[in-house]
């Protein structure tokens, strides 16, 4: 299939032709006996993986294999935030390794994926708070990376509508990162695929893994699916949220619970909400989506899940939240709510390594921040895969730490709710 | 989801803290680091019926030894953690 680019011009001569020329983005591709690389998942973060593979690294003979569709998983379920304002130096170059991805995705895919710097906003209501925010504000700047400490008459003029002599929890300022923003989820996996596509790389959908196929040494040499067997000389897991349950084909025991993460969003509205805004006291943020709907979220459920759906308790938790810190939201209707399955580890960072069994490779362990992380994901376990070798920036990111003590705790904050 | 208790039956989830998977038992204590290590950081997560631990915070504060379907949360038995030994 010929690549079709995407521009004005094509635009323009489709609008003339009664738009009948164009092509399916990518290619939906029946597997083959054998690939180099195969990797388990078609969401973001296995797509992009693919990609990378093929355009850096020069791994061509590579499948994705998927179990539904294309971005069906939490792809399409999380609240497309980016950002890179994270505290510990085991985070934040890759995270901001992420964000240069995203400022160049569209030109470097040629595909819209709606990426918009429109900002991040942390709110802080005690003393001791803003003084955590001006550390991790100076962590951020000294790894070059942007970051405002705003007082609450900066806040004030961002940001009138919120709540900013409430009894309880006065807002004191904010954190600001300007450089963070949303991106269109659904775009991010079409353009990936389609990209990746173009340079070769299969993408299967409807195809799920059973098991693993092993040598007698051990290793694992293909996937087991329902489409059949498929050899590869590598296999990698991009299957956040079912981590578990996959490496358990190959015996593994992870540091991984499955928890359910729900969203919401509201009708929608007219542009209200410049950026997105995070309450500091609970643990709630909102953003404006682009057709006007309120995208937020607050805390996990808190027991192990795989539903895909959440409970009431927190519905309830999330909407005292949102007017705690701005109440003009209270008179929205909620359109819609949804679960995601958080891959969940218990220091709340991931995990891109070598496993314990050769041959298979592990790319989980998102908890609920794997969004922003889909670019830098996607090169970090392209390396790994490549060469065998953790990319620098992802260094931190290994699953024997904690066996070793070496945990990467940057909230304290593990799979259990009282610990978020 | 509805829990119910075999002291204050039926009650709200939100009256309940959840303490994890059951299942693994603690090492002894010479067991080794690997041993302690799996304890404390491996987890079964099965997609389907599991064994945890719920504690009755907003009542009874009885631990409660509980099989669920994590696919579907439906309850599949409640019983006490102190009639199980465990």
């Amino acid at each position: 299939m010929e690549r079709q680019h995407y521009s004005l011009f094509t635009l323009a001569r489709q609008a003339l032709t009664g738009h009948r020329g164009w092509q399916p983005a990518w290619r939906d591709a029946a597997p083959q006996d054998r690939y180099d690389v195969v990797v388990i998942g078609g969401g973001g973060h296995g797509l992009a993986t693919a990609y990378y593979l093929a355009k850096i690294f020069g791994v061509t003979s590579v499948a994705v294999i998927e179990k539904g569709w294309i971005g069906g998983g939490n792809a399409g379920r999380n609240t497309t935030i980016i950002r890179s304002n994270y505290l510990l130096p085991g985070n934040i170059p890759f995270y901001e390794h992420s964000l240069k991805l995203w400022e160049g995705l569209e030109q470097d895919l040629n595909y819209n994926a709606m990426v918009s710097q429109r900002g991040i906003l942390n709110l802080c209501h005690s003393d001791e708070q803003r003084d955590a925010f001006e550390r991790r504000g100076n962590a951020m700047r000294l790894h070059g990376v942007d970051a405002d400490l705003l007082g609450p008459a900066e806040v004030r003029r961002m940001a009138p509508f919120l709540d900013f002599d409430n009894a309880r929890f006065p807002i004191f300022g904010g954190l600001l990162q300007k450089r963070a923003g949303t991106a269109r989820h659904d775009g991010v996996v079409w353009g990936f695929a389609r990209a990746a596509s173009d340079r070769g790389v299969d993408i299967i959908q409807n195809c799920e893994v059973t098991g693993f196929v092993r040598d007698p040494s051990g290793r694992v040499t293909g996937v087991e699916t329902s489409r059949g067997k498929i050899l590869a000389g590598k296999v990698g897991m991009a299957v956040a949220g079912n981590t578990s349950r996959v490496a358990s084909f190959a015996d593994l025991r992870l540091p991984i619970e499955s928890h359910v993460l729900q969203a919401f969003v509201s009708e929608g509205l007219k542009p209200v909400i410049p950026g997105v805004i995070t309450f500091g006291a609970g643990h709630f943020y909102i953003s404006q989506s682009d057709k006007g709907g309120l995208v937020f979220g607050g805390d996990l459920d808190g027991y192990n899940s795989y539903a895909q759906r959440g409970n009431l308790p927190i519905v309830e938790d999330v909407c005292e939240e949102a007017m705690a810190i701005m109440p003009m939201v209270g008179r929205a209707r909620v359109l819609r709510s949804w679960g995601g399955i958080m891959d969940m580890t218990l220091d709340g960072s991931p995990i891109i390594d070598r496993t314990p069994v050769p041959g298979l490779y592990l790319n989980g362990g998102w908890c609920y921040g794997g969004f922003k992380a889909t670019p830098a994901s996607g090169w970090c376990f392209a390396h790994l895969l490549a060469r065998d070798a953790p990319h620098p920036v992802a260094a931190h990111y290994r699953l024997d730490r904690f066996a070793s003590g070496q945990l990467l705790d940057e909230k304290g904050a593990g799979a259990q709710a009282n610990l978020q | 989801m509805i829990i119910s208790c075999p002291h204050c039956g039926p009650r709200d989830s939100s009256e309940f803290y959840f303490r994890g998977e059951a299942t693994p038992t603690r090492p002894e204590y010479d067991a080794g680091t690997a041993a302690a290590t799996g304890y404390v950081y491996g987890r079964i997560n099965p997609a389907g019926p599991q064994k945890e631990h719920w504690y009755h915070a907003a009542a009874c504060r009885s631990w409660l030894l509980v099989e669920r379907d994590t696919r579907t949360h439906k309850f599949l038995s409640v019983t006490l953690a102190s009639e199980q030994g465990r």
